[in-house]
């Protein structure tokens, strides 16, 4: 029976990614957890009080500030999707400058503003990472939501935020729902930010197993710590999959033009507050770029001109423009690679749903996409290196290792940037075209690929400024010849000199740089919303 | 050239949508799938698609088992009821897409384009982006795409019923004389009789899964096998052969079925009432009138309409009754 293969081969199809999943992400960090489980020590850490503590840390830090991304991020959303403004373009490349940063920077230009440290700073440092994750998942799904929903509540007698309550957050919870889940994660995980700001005093399961596994060495303590984290991640992912899993259900989708919009009366109240938020975003950034111009003598470009060359004493292998150079090869074979994964898996998982395929294979898969963002890029960098020489070929000193830890990190978020969208695609739609006589793949090209298409180039263009900022797992994988941006900045942090620090802030500067030029980019070449693809 | 079902069945889960369900659909015939909604017509539709994975039985064309056929490969053209048109296409590129699935070349596809939509009475819409269309616009893109093609067999799920009713009835009269423009061989579901008469050669009455009597229009009017298919066609009231020869003094082989016209109001009649309701409907006055304690619907012209309390006299008429068939009348 024609359906019945169909459902089967979904199936098979999700195979693909989990044997993915499998070989660069299960395999390594069970290496790293069978490697501390073989000392023993695991049931000593899981008994200890302080272990309690820094699992309720990491979860109230995370969860605070989910909260105040979300809060942020949807005027921002608001203003991406729905809203005609001198500006916008300005916003949406603005919006997504911190998300690139590398975390140690971040945590650095957050300490400039609270040299003590502590919860508050952890929080907004956090939080200004992932607005951009917020604002810009929500926003692709709102831009393609039907307004007459919200215009027929507020005819019926509902006030604008009644109607917004009513009407358009529910439609959005899908997409809410998903950036929730990455932001928590992100969060949950975060390593550098904590590392710098929370100081001895507050330390979340993913500094201290980097400070067990790194500096003391205490591998069955830091895989204790490992096997708790991912405990507590796969709790939240099977929490939101099945919150999710309901609420995803068929919108009618509409070309942006529909619905983009001056805004009226209160809505400008919004978007102010939205311009606000953005302008808060700048200041940690324009104070790094300040940082980069000044020296001790007053202005100066010393930072920028030290980039030809390798710093200080000769601190680096290369120059920081090679380094720069690497960065972005890298991260776009990490992005094409994490974006036919990413497409593939959101395509195979849509297929699992309406092929009403048994066995929970559909939320097992969705879940596992999910997981490599919950778990210690650390501990996935250090498994790489004890396993990767058991597979053919010289894959551990291969410069291929570095753009496959990086895909690892920006599938996930890829999927779930395009899955809502997909989700969203009335069934029927794609049954008028497969009586058309459109083949399955044809059908995908014709109907989801266009309707999609937007939310693939900003899922591509957010993965690319992922893997550039990619700190954790790069750190472990890049080799001394061949470091990224990051890394190289976070060398130069780590030794003395006027003329190294100067230069990192440069470098920090330049990748900023490059990020909002390929926001821009993204911005330039997306395909238009209507008429032919 | 003829469609088959045999023994059809669809289940979800432990719930039979669509049970033993047996049709045929010759060529250039338009069949409709009469009844309420949740009986099912619809689920058939999309197993005969290829939408849905019969339990059971067997669909054919022309004795071919299509079973193992997938959707895009049966030639069966398919309209829904809200259109489900490309929103990234304009009105072309709809109309143009099954075309361009089989491989049409360009300038026959924007000369079969331009004639579907002249067909339809949208000439000159070639560029209109859909989301502009009104929603009978929409619908006529949508039956000019499926048609585009040249479809085997055209199936239409409740395609005008997203409408409203002036625009309704008009296009169910353009659609019928499409289909028979086209030689179109169709199965059209519908729960509205008035559609399925005006559209279809034949009629099959579906209740719960099942369907309860096929035949032509007249037939299926005049004769329903039972009484919910009575009830289903309008007949409010149900009489038996001696009830209805001792109140309205006709004589009828069975049971009879009378629907709201049976009882006219004509000064010449010989049954007398009294009126309890009134209703203005477009071209008549709709009654409630009692006649020997019994109460009936019946009709009176627009003008000089009888008002409450009036005792009138009625006429029956023939064409608002039908007969109930015996079993033997039921399906082919």
């Amino acid at each position: 029976m024609a359906h019945a293969r169909s459902g089967l081969s979904w199936a098979f199809a999700a195979l693909v990614p989990l044997v993915f999943l499998g070989v660069f992400f299960a395999w390594p960090v069970l290496a790293i957890v069978r490697l501390g489980l073989r000392d023993g020590g695991v049931g000593e850490a899981l008994t200890a009080a302080p272990t309690w503590e820094l699992v309720g840390f990491t979860l109230g830090q995370a969860a605070a500030s989910t909260v105040l991304a979300l809060v942020t991020g949807l005027p921002v959303a608001f203003l991406l999707a729905r809203c005609k403004v001198v500006g916008s373009g300005f916003v949406r490349a603005a919006v997504m400058v911190p998300f690139v940063l590398p975390t140690v920077v971040v945590g650095l230009a957050f300490r400039a503003l609270w040299p003590d440290g502590g919860v508050l700073p952890i929080v907004l440092a956090n939080a200004f990472f992932n607005v951009a994750v917020v604002a810009r998942t929500v926003g692709g799904l709102w831009a393609h939501t039907d307004r007459r929903a919200e215009d027929a509540a507020r005819a019926l007698g509902a006030s604008r935020p009644r109607a917004f309550a009513s009407v358009v957050l529910p439609s959005l919870l899908p997409a809410i729902g998903s950036a929730a889940s990455v932001v928590f994660l992100f969060c949950a995980t975060s390593f550098g930010v904590v590392l710098v700001l929370g100081g001895a005093r507050y330390r979340t399961l993913e500094t201290e197993i980097y400070l067990r596994t790194v500096e003391l060495f205490d591998l069955s303590g830091a895989a204790a710590l490992s096997l708790l984290q991912f405990a507590a991640v796969l709790a939240v992912l099977l929490l939101g999959g099945l919150a999710r899993r309901r609420r995803e259900t068929a919108l009618s989708l509409r070309g942006q033009v529909d619905v983009v919009h001056r805004p009226t009366g209160g809505e400008w109240g919004v978007v102010a507050v939205a311009f606000a938020v953005v302008l808060t975003l700048l200041v940690p950034v324009v104070g790094l770029v300040v940082r980069s111009l000044s020296t001790v003598d007053g202005w100066s470009l010393a930072g920028y001109r030290a980039l030809t060359g390798t710093g200080e004493r000769g601190t680096l292998a290369v120059s920081g423009v090679d380094a720069a150079m690497n960065s972005v090869r890298t991260a776009t074979d990490a992005t094409l690679l994490a974006l036919t994964i990413g497409v593939f898996s959101a395509v195979v998982l849509v297929g699992l749903r309406r092929g009403r395929t048994p066995w929970g294979i559909g939320e097992a898969l969705d879940t596992a996409l999910m997981l490599p963002l919950g778990v210690s890029a650390v501990t996935v960098g250090f498994g790489y290196l004890i396993t990767m020489d058991a597979l053919p070929g010289d894959l551990r000193t291969s410069p291929v290792l570095v753009p496959l830890a990086q895909a690892l990190v920006v599938t996930p978020l890829i999927v779930r940037i395009v899955l809502p969208v997909l989700r969203a695609v009335d069934e029927r739609l794609r049954q008028a075209a497969a009586t058309l006589g459109a083949s399955p793949w044809r059908v995908w090209r014709e109907v989801d690929l266009p309707l999609a298409g937007r939310s693939l180039v900003a899922a591509a263009g957010f993965g690319f400024v992922v893997a550039l900022g990619e700190f954790g797992a790069t750190s472990f994988l890049a080799r001394p010849e061949s470091p990224t941006l990051p890394i190289v900045i976070a060398r130069l942090m780590s030794r003395p000199g006027q003329l190294n620090s100067q230069m990192a802030y440069a470098a920090c500067a330049l990748l900023m740089v490059v990020t909002v030029a390929a926001v821009l980019l993204i911005e330039k070449l997306r395909v238009p919303s209507s008429g032919e693809f | 050239m003829s469609l088959r079902i045999d023994g059809i069945g669809v289940r979800y889960g432990a719930v039979e949508a669509v049970s033993e369900v047996d049709l045929t659909v010759a060529d250039g015939e338009v069949v409709a799938l009469l009844g309420p909604s949740g009986c099912g017509k619809s689920t058939l539709l999309r197993a005969v698609a290829g939408l849905e994975r019969p339990s059971a039985g067997v669909v054919a064309w022309d004795d071919e088992d299509l079973a193992g056929v997938p959707v895009h490969r049966r030639g069966f053209g398919l309209v829904f009821q809200d259109g489900q048109l490309f929103p990234h296409r304009d009105v072309a590129g709809n109309v143009a897409f099954g075309m361009r699935m089989h491989g049409v070349e360009a300038e026959a596809r924007h000369k079969r384009v331009a004639e579907l939509l002249e067909l339809v009475g949208l000439g000159g819409y070639q560029k209109r982006r859909v989301t502009e269309l009104s929603g009978g616009e929409q619908q006529r893109v949508a039956l000019a795409r499926a048609l585009a093609p040249r479809p085997r067999l055209l199936l239409l799920d409740e395609p005008l019923s997203a409408l409203d009713r002036a625009l309704r009835e008009q296009l169910a009269v353009d659609l019928a004389r499409l289909l028979r423009e086209a030689g179109a061989t169709a199965l059209v579901v519908t729960h509205d009789h008035d559609e399925a008469f005006t559209l279809a050669d034949r009629v099959a009455v579906m209740r719960a899964g099942r369907i309860r009597q096929v035949g032509p229009p007249t037939e299926v009017w005049r004769s329903p096998v039972d009484v919910e298919t009575a009830r289903f066609l309008g007949c409010g009231k149900i009489l038996p052969a001696d009830v209805a020869l001792d109140l309205l003094g006709i004589t009828v082989p069975g049971r009879v079925g009378l629907r709201s016209t049976a009882l006219r109001v004509d000064s010449s009649g010989t049954l007398e009432g009294v009126v309890e309701e009134r209703v203005h409907r477009r071209d008549h006055v709709r009654l409630l009138v009692t006649v020997r304690d019994e109460e009936f619907e019946a009709v009176a012209p627009v003008a000089e309409p009888p008002a409450l309390g009036d005792r009138v006299r009625l006429v029956v008429d023939p064409d608002g009754l039908a007969v109930l068939g015996d079993q033997a009348d039921r399906g082919e």
